[in-house]
């Protein structure tokens, strides 16, 4: 185990480590230098302030110092508007983390019990509609989903407020980020939930006399949650791209949006700090899911 | 025939000596044909369409597909208007509506294709901008898990077929490139892309194709392919055992020849699945990108950025959003029900 969780943390450093250089790089390579898009300022302010940004250095050595700031917390200015980054990203990320989360606690829940169910009551009604529910929401791009759920329930039938400064309602863009989840984690729990309840242990503890209901939630159920586990690395993954999109579309001031206007603005410092950070979150969320996969379940092998 | 011999008493067995030459007789012609085995062979194929044939969900997700691909090259031929014709003073148009002028041509006697989904703001025809804009997200669908085949087939064969340590180290990039979040980089390429492309292909043929389009292009090229090579891979290390690999080994075929014809025919059941998979994520990395503004560029309509236009008049004109936003939807449940069915029919892993 120790052998193991070293490996996949080095495993993780180098993808951060790559995804930090292909950003810095592939920024780099976008011709025209930060200050000579606006009025043409003098050469010497030009170098003046290249020298001050380290601009006048190799690219090798401008990423290095780079990554030396970024450790430090420090992740450069924004383009167009000046504002240090980490404290854009200071203020913004919690916003999209408490939607995130969220969004990832209704997913998890409600995928699990629309799962369960649909195995349970297997080709029978229920669990017809719970396919076709699900179908259905994996055929939809995330960002359609969010504007017609604000269509609907904001402008047309006016129950939900949309979000302004004043009123904070995350129903609607909590909603639209985790029905994709949901419907994953749905699917997911009724293959697993159908193979758990057709295992020799099931039949056991039938045999025993246990209760249909501990049965199913005490040896089934646990038993089947083993591989949503494996889930929830991509699911950080989709719900912070989903977040991107509805963020814009409910207008919140999130981590999200302010990437999104990023690429709008073309704002590469703030492109290139988001990309890596929203990254780092990624590979972090991916390496604890496979840590605790590996930890839980004993029948997996290490090697 | 020992008369002491123990004879068990449930014994199916026939005690041929109570019978003699005389007590048996020919079978007739008739009898023998009732003794043949039924049905006819069936080669693997047939039996998967067999299989694919009682679907009702796969063969309804066929005739949708089929339905929308006809509607895709027989709309341009008989509607009049193209994706980038204005039609003067008939702009925001409702379904099947006429402007003012359209009325007059009307009443003249002249006929007049209606607008059958309207037009937008810029009095275009919506009708024939949703076909091209599901014409270009098909075609970019496509091309694109086709780019992600071949690549994903090559890496992953060579890899597989070679094993030792060409396949750890194809293996190890294969690895990190997986860890890496795709669709992070895929933006971040986009916008590096989208800004230097433009000045290398001006003039060529590729301008025409858009530098968006070519960027999503690479982008795939560049990530997407990875867990087609780990698939391939794992296939072929299973069929690599088999003994007729072995064979065309020992009298000396090449290894190119043992891959193409041996082993790659093997798993086409598995790479066509993943590929009618593929298909619809590539779909929705398209939308995704023209909602961040990425995606096709103007005028021309991709099924994505005619949905995210009509987010802007959304509360007057709901249907410019319903319309693309259904036909999305349309194409890529008919392509994960069809793959889907392709799995359950040609997956020998699933045969009971």
């Amino acid at each position: 185990m120790v052998k193991y969780t070293i490996k996949r943390i080095l495993l993780a450093v180098l993808t951060i480590i790559v995804i930090s250089m292909i950003t810095f790089f592939a920024m780099n390579a976008i011709p025209g230098g930060p200050f000579n898009s606006e009025k043409a300022a003098s050469p010497t302010v030009i170098a003046e302030l290249e020298k001050r940004y380290n601009l006048d250095k190799p690219v090798g050595v401008q990423y290095i110092l780079y990554m030396k700031n970024i450790l430090k917390g420090e992740f450069g200015v924004s383009l167009k508007t000046g504002r240090k980054i980490s404290s854009i990203i200071g203020e913004s990320f919690p916003i999209s983390a408490k939607l995130g989360l969220c969004a990832a606690i209704v997913a998890i829940i409600s995928g699990i019990i629309l799962g369960s169910i649909a195995a349970l009551m297997r080709n029978k009604w229920p669990d017809r509609l719970i396919v076709f529910l699900t179908t259905l929401i994996t055929a939809m791009p995330s960002f359609v989903m969010a504007t017609l759920l604000l269509y609907y329930f904001c402008m047309k039938l006016g129950w939900v407020q949309a979000w302004t400064a004043g009123s904070h309602n995350i129903v609607l863009p909590v909603l639209a980020l985790s029905l994709s989840p949901m419907a994953y984690i749905t699917r997911l729990t009724k293959t697993s939930m159908l193979d758990s309840l057709g295992q020799d242990y099931i039949r056991t503890a039938r045999a025993k006399g246990v209760p249909q209901l501990k049965v199913i939630f005490v040896h089934g159920l646990r038993n089947a949650l083993i591989p949503v586990i494996t889930y929830v690395g991509p699911m950080v993954a989709a719900i912070l791209t989903g977040s991107m999109v509805v963020e814009s579309i409910f207008t919140i001031g999130g981590l999200g949006s302010k990437f999104v206007s990023g690429i709008t603005n073309r704002d590469y410092t703030l492109i290139m700090a988001t990309t890596i950070f929203l990254a780092t979150i990624m590979v972090i969320a991916n390496l604890i899911t496979d840590l605790v996969y590996k930890l839980i379940d004993p029948r997996i092998s290490l090697d | 025939m020992s008369d002491n011999m123990k004879k068990n008493l449930l014994s199916a067995q026939v005690d041929l000596s109570k019978f003699s030459f005389q007590d048996f007789e020919k079978a007739t012609e008739e009898e023998k044909r009732q003794q043949d085995v039924m049905g006819e062979s069936t080669t693997f194929f047939r039996d998967g369409m067999r299989r694919l044939r009682k679907n009702p969900l796969a063969m309804g997700a066929i005739i949708v597909l089929a339905l929308i691909i006809l509607t895709i090259f027989l709309a341009p031929v008989i509607i009049p208007y193209g994706y980038a014709d204005i039609v003067k003073g008939s702009s925001n148009l409702g379904p099947f509506e006429y402007s003012t002028s359209e009325l007059a041509k009307i009443a003249k006697g002249e006929s007049v294709f209606p607008h059958i989904f309207g037009t937008d703001s810029l009095g275009r025809d919506y009708f024939i901008r949703v076909v091209y804009g599901a014409r270009v997200s098909l075609g970019v669908g496509i091309f694109a898990s086709i780019l992600v085949l071949i690549i994903g087939m090559l890496w992953g064969s060579i890899s597989g077929y070679m094993g030792g340590t060409v396949d750890i180290i194809m293996m190890r990039i294969v690895d990190i490139i997986y860890s890496l979040p795709d669709m992070l980089l895929i933006i971040l390429l986009a916008v590096v892309l989208n800004e230097t492309l433009t000045p290398v292909i001006k003039g060529t043929v590729l301008a025409k194709l858009g530098v968006n389009m070519i960027a999503l292009f690479i982008v795939f090229g560049l990530l997407y392919w990875v867990s087609m090579a780990r698939l391939i891979r794992g296939q072929i290390l299973t069929i690599k055992q088999n003994e007729y690999v072995l064979a065309a080994r020992s009298i000396g075929t090449s290894t190119p020849r043992i891959i193409t014809r041996h082993i790659l025919p093997n798993c086409l059941s598995v790479i066509i699945i993943t590929t009618a998979l593929q298909i619809p994520s590539a779909i929705f990395t398209e939308s995704y990108l023209s909602f961040l503004g990425l995606g096709v560029s103007a005028p021309m309509p991709s099924l994505g950025s005619l949905a995210n236009d009509a987010r802007s008049g959304l509360q007057t004109y709901p249907l410019r959003l319903i319309f693309p936003a259904l036909a999305i939807c349309l194409i890529v449940l008919a392509l994960n029900l069809l793959g889907d069915g392709l799995r359950d029919a040609f997956d020998p892993k699933l045969q009971k």
